[in-house]
């Protein structure tokens, strides 16, 4: 089964990588998807009836830890590969307009 | 015998012995590196100055009887997907071109804990993704035993340094074979651990259920004295398995008598390279003399391993890598209109194509109303094909098999079919989908000169059967030695 990837689809994906393509970026990845999903397809052929999903090989468990500041303060260190910082924070664009 | 001949447990013996320094170990790699680097170009990141610092100050420690570790004055070259502690670390992306961490991975402290001394960073495929360090955004790496060649990937510049002896060993990362795959395109010792054997702390997430760290050295004692090194339990790791024996040294005994071995008949059929086949099964055969049992059986379920992978990882990878936005660290973009336009545009600029198809094949599968039919599909997979390892485990001590198809392949030969590139992975993909570890070891070179490599596959927790069966292995042969790699 050939798989076909539209437009809205590439759009829509890009949304939710934020990922800005180039026309030309769009195009080659509708190709690349649509040949990895029906190389992908190639699962179809298993039948996977009331095996449950395997996420980890082992049983794992959340780990815990007190709530219990365990660092010192690197803020000025973290802050050393901000792109932009000031007043010891991390600058952003505008995101709520006043 | 020049200092570069050593293995990384005979320096660190010479040193101890007083007979050789930590200095002139570093000074032997500098000159090694400035000779072959330039043409071979396995590091992103070398200071020669501080590497040589790094290295007086060991020395001056081990002369005070500080530092006693079994690595101690051995210099290491780290992947460049391990955070090092104000030294740059870049995962040879543009993204990171700036990042400096401000702590180093578990694996690498464990490592100076026990002495090792760091040399600089390797190349790899961008964040991992991918098999001949091609994608990397700071140019390709060389195959020491022919330049025209990759030298595999992702950790091809950690594979590249130890065959050209341009370190003493190195530490690599694996999420589908990238330190098996290139061990055995550049003739050196690789192995990847089972899941949750060292911390991933510190190591930038790829694909965290399939990624861990390893060691890459010359021989299978490197292998096993460098892997109890970096074996840790860590509580910052919510995936570390608190092992009760990690003492792997112990295994290098040179007996197989009676180890049961399965060769897998669906590792040997279409696809695979007469050349390569024929090492493989002399290697078989060798292990066969000295005692073990030899069979073929049928594993099974070869053939989804790959599709199952591409999309388990690049879903995890969609997900670690939104964490790459231009606000804490790394690249942010010149110019932007709002919020998320610097983010895509950051990322779009910040990201290399492999990279950029990943992430999106990994939101498409985890979007809604596609989630099911593939993401959980793959996972179901996972569960089919561990349990296939489970039952050849019930019968089998190790599984032996090639590390990949092919010898390493022509420079810029890879990239234009992403799907051949994707099986080139086919032997060694599943072992980390089922969390198993796995060695491999040169066992030949082909007509062309270029190297061979034998894969062994442990059961979980059972790495003392595939470095038995490595060791047993070495011992009966003579190796190939690297052209590039005399000094």
């Amino acid at each position: 089964m050939a798989n076909t990837i539209s437009d809205e689809t590439i759009e829509y994906v890009g949304i939710l990588a934020k990922l800005e393509l180039s026309d030309e970026e769009k195009e080659n990845a509708k190709k690349d998807m649509e040949s990895m999903l029906d190389y992908i397809d190639k699962l179809n052929e298993l039948d996977t009836t009331g095996v449950e999903p395997m996420s980890h090989v082992f049983p794992v468990q959340n780990v815990f830890r007190e709530d219990v500041v365990e660092n010192g303060d690197g803020s000025s260190a973290t802050l050393a590969n901000a792109p932009e910082s000031r007043d010891n924070a991390f600058v952003v664009p505008v995101t709520v307009e006043a | 015998m020049s200092i570069l001949d050593m293995t990384a447990v005979g320096l660190a013996k010479a040193i101890r012995a007083g007979e050789a320094t930590a200095v002139e170990a570093m000074e032997a790699v500098i000159a090694q590196i400035e000779k072959t680097e330039k043409e071979l170009n396995c590091y992103v990141t070398f200071d020669k100055e501080a590497a040589l610092e790094r290295a007086r100050e060991a020395q001056k420690k081990i002369e005070a009887g500080e530092l006693t570790g079994p690595l101690a004055g051995v210099p290491v070259s780290i992947k460049d997907n391990m955070c090092t502690e104000g030294i740059k670390t870049t995962c040879s992306s543009k993204i990171l071109e700036n990042f400096v961490p401000t702590f180093s991975s578990e694996a690498v402290k464990n490592l100076e804990k026990a002495g090792a001394v760091l040399i600089g960073k390797t190349n790899m495929d961008e964040f991992a993704m991918g098999s001949t360090t091609e994608t990397s955004a700071y140019g390709a790496t060389k195959n020491p035993w022919n330049t025209a060649h990759v030298p595999g990937g992702s950790s091809g510049g950690a594979a590249a340094s130890v065959a050209a002896s341009e370190c003493f060993f190195a530490l690599g990362s694996d999420t589908g074979g990238s330190i098996r795959q290139p061990a055995s395109y550049c003739g050196v010792v690789g192995m990847k651990p089972t899941y949750g054997t060292v911390s991933r702390y510190g190591l930038i997430a790829y694909g965290s259920s399939l990624d861990q760290i390893g060691p890459l050295a010359k021989d299978v004692t490197d292998c096993a004295t460098i892997l109890e090194v970096i074996s840790s339990y860590d509580k910052k790791d919510s995936t570390s398995v608190k092992r009760e024996d990690t003492n792997f040294t112990e295994a290098l005994v040179d007996d197989v008598a009676g180890m049961k071995i399965g060769i897998p008949r669906d590792y040997l059929g279409e696809g695979l390279d007469e050349e390569v086949k024929n090492a493989i099964l002399a290697a078989a055969k060798k292990l066969e003399e000295k005692g073990a049992i030899v069979e073929e059986f049928d594993l099974s379920l070869v053939e989804y391993a790959i599709p199952a992978y591409y999309v388990i990882a690049s879903a995890e990878a969609s997900s670690n890598l939104a964490r790459f936005d231009g606000v804490k660290y790394g690249y942010r973009t010149k110019e932007y209109e709002g919020l998320h336009n610097m983010y895509k545009k950051t990322r779009s600029e910040g990201f290399g194509a492999e990279v950029k198809r990943r992430i999106m094949l990994g939101s498409f599968v985890l979007s809604s109303g596609y989630y099911d039919a593939y993401y959980l599909k793959a996972l179901r997979t996972k569960a089919l094909i561990k349990q296939a390892f489970d039952r050849a485990f019930e019968k089998y001590d190790v599984i032996l098999g090639p590390a990949a198809p092919t010898t390493a392949p022509e420079l810029g030969k890879s990239l234009s079919d992403p799907i051949k590139m994707y099986l080139g992975d086919i032997y060694t993909i599943s072992v980390n989908l089922a969390g198993l570890p796995g060695i491999t070891v040169p066992c030949g070179v082909d007509q062309s000169g270029l190297p061979i490599g034998l894969q062994l596959i442990g059961d979980c927790f059972k790495e003392k059967n595939i470095i038995r069966a490595a060791y047993a292995y070495e011992q009966s042969r003579e190796f190939e030695k690297c052209p590039l790699g005399e000094a």
